[in-house]
């Protein structure tokens, strides 16, 4: 329960920080290189996977907010839908890039392309968020008789 | 004004409320497989042709995994000789399936070809040469998935909620009663 050992945590220590920052700019240029939200959400998620494997789950049951993490879940994916109606106060359809029709940005530069950075960064925080949360209750359910989980149940009843 | 589509939309929307209201659950998973596959003649419909075997497929295991879940653990042998009406129409229906995949082999375009040179009307056609100027994204997949195609991604977005809604309500240790129960032996305020 303790993680793995100094090797990896030091390795571990070092390299997460580079992987969220992958995962960010894989979702900031989504639009402009390959990338996108869905591998970004991934990366950022597999950062969190692997403290969760070389620190212990006590490590970050201690640090991240399962009840935090959920809502940002939840709202992420409120958010998505958010943006698709608001394709209708432009007056088009679902999902219209109504920003790109109103105010173009400039080709291949990071601010262009209307709304798909932002259903990237949504994306992201929804699927990193999901995945975050499938590797917890994941990890939570352990068949060793008589073992327990206290500190995920006290997080569960908070 | 009732066009197909129309009419397949009411038919789905149907089949919806009968899964939420009915009581028996084979049912209601007969009316989830009839709205699916509803879905799936939509799409055919609506001009998104490479949608439909996916579709097809996950509505055909859901359904399946589904009724295998709710009629329950015994499974039916059939012994004995099989009626031969029975043995014709599955042979026919295999005829039947194999004549269109033969058929649909011959309208593919040639190995190494790809669709859009073969047929002037190809979508990837427009992705390509438009995608930059209608959407401003110049990652071409990045415009397909979240401009030509956004609703699929929405999906797929709904399908992780889905998914880890569903992990969660599973996996969790004790359900909301249990809880609540234990809560009430406690003194209750917990919170």
């Amino acid at each position: 329960m303790n993680g793995l050992s100094v090797i990896v945590k030091t390795v571990t220590r070092w390299v997460v920080d580079f992987i969220v920052l992958y995962g960010l700019f894989l979702t900031a240029y989504g639009h402009l290189s390959p990338g996108g939200g869905f591998p970004g959400g991934v990366t950022i998620a597999c950062a969190f996977v692997l403290i969760m494997l070389a620190f212990g789950k006590k490590k970050l049951y201690e640090n991240v907010g399962f009840k935090t993490v959920s809502r940002l879940d939840c709202t992420a994916a409120l958010a998505f839908l958010a943006v698709a109606l608001l394709g209708f106060a432009y007056a088009g359809p679902f999902f219209v890039n109504f920003i790109q029709k109103s105010l173009p940005g400039t080709d291949f530069q990071l601010l262009s392309a209307g709304i798909i950075p932002i259903c990237n960064i949504v994306i992201t925080l929804k699927v990193a968020a999901s995945l975050l949360l499938v590797a917890v209750v994941l990890s939570a359910v352990r068949v060793v008789p008589g073992g327990t989980d206290e500190q995920f149940q006290a997080e569960e009843e908070e | 004004m009732f066009d197909l589509v129309t009419l397949l939309l009411l038919f789905m929307i149907v089949a919806a409320l009968v899964a939420l209201f009915t009581n028996d659950l084979l049912s209601a998973v007969i009316a989830i497989g009839a709205a699916g596959f509803g879905a799936t003649v939509l799409f055919l419909l609506l001009r998104a042709p490479d949608v439909v075997p996916t579709h097809v497929v996950v509505e055909v295991l859901t359904l399946v995994i589904l009724l295998r879940a709710v009629v329950g653990r015994e499974t039916v042998t059939f012994a004995g000789v099989r009626p031969i009406p029975f043995a014709v129409a599955s042979g026919v229906l295999v005829l039947l399936f194999l004549t269109f995949a033969v058929m649909s082999l011959s309208g593919m375009p040639e190995f190494g070809k790809p669709s859009m040179i073969a047929n002037a009307d190809a979508p990837s056609r427009t992705y390509i040469s438009e995608g930059l100027k209608e959407t401003g994204a110049a990652n071409a997949v990045t415009a397909v998935l979240l401009d030509y195609r956004a609703y699929d991604t929405l999906g797929e977005a709904t399908v992780i909620f889905t998914a880890i809604v569903g992990a969660v309500v599973l996996l969790r240790r004790k359900s909301r009663k249990q809880r609540e129960l234990s809560m009430g032996k406690q003194g209750g305020n917990n919170k």
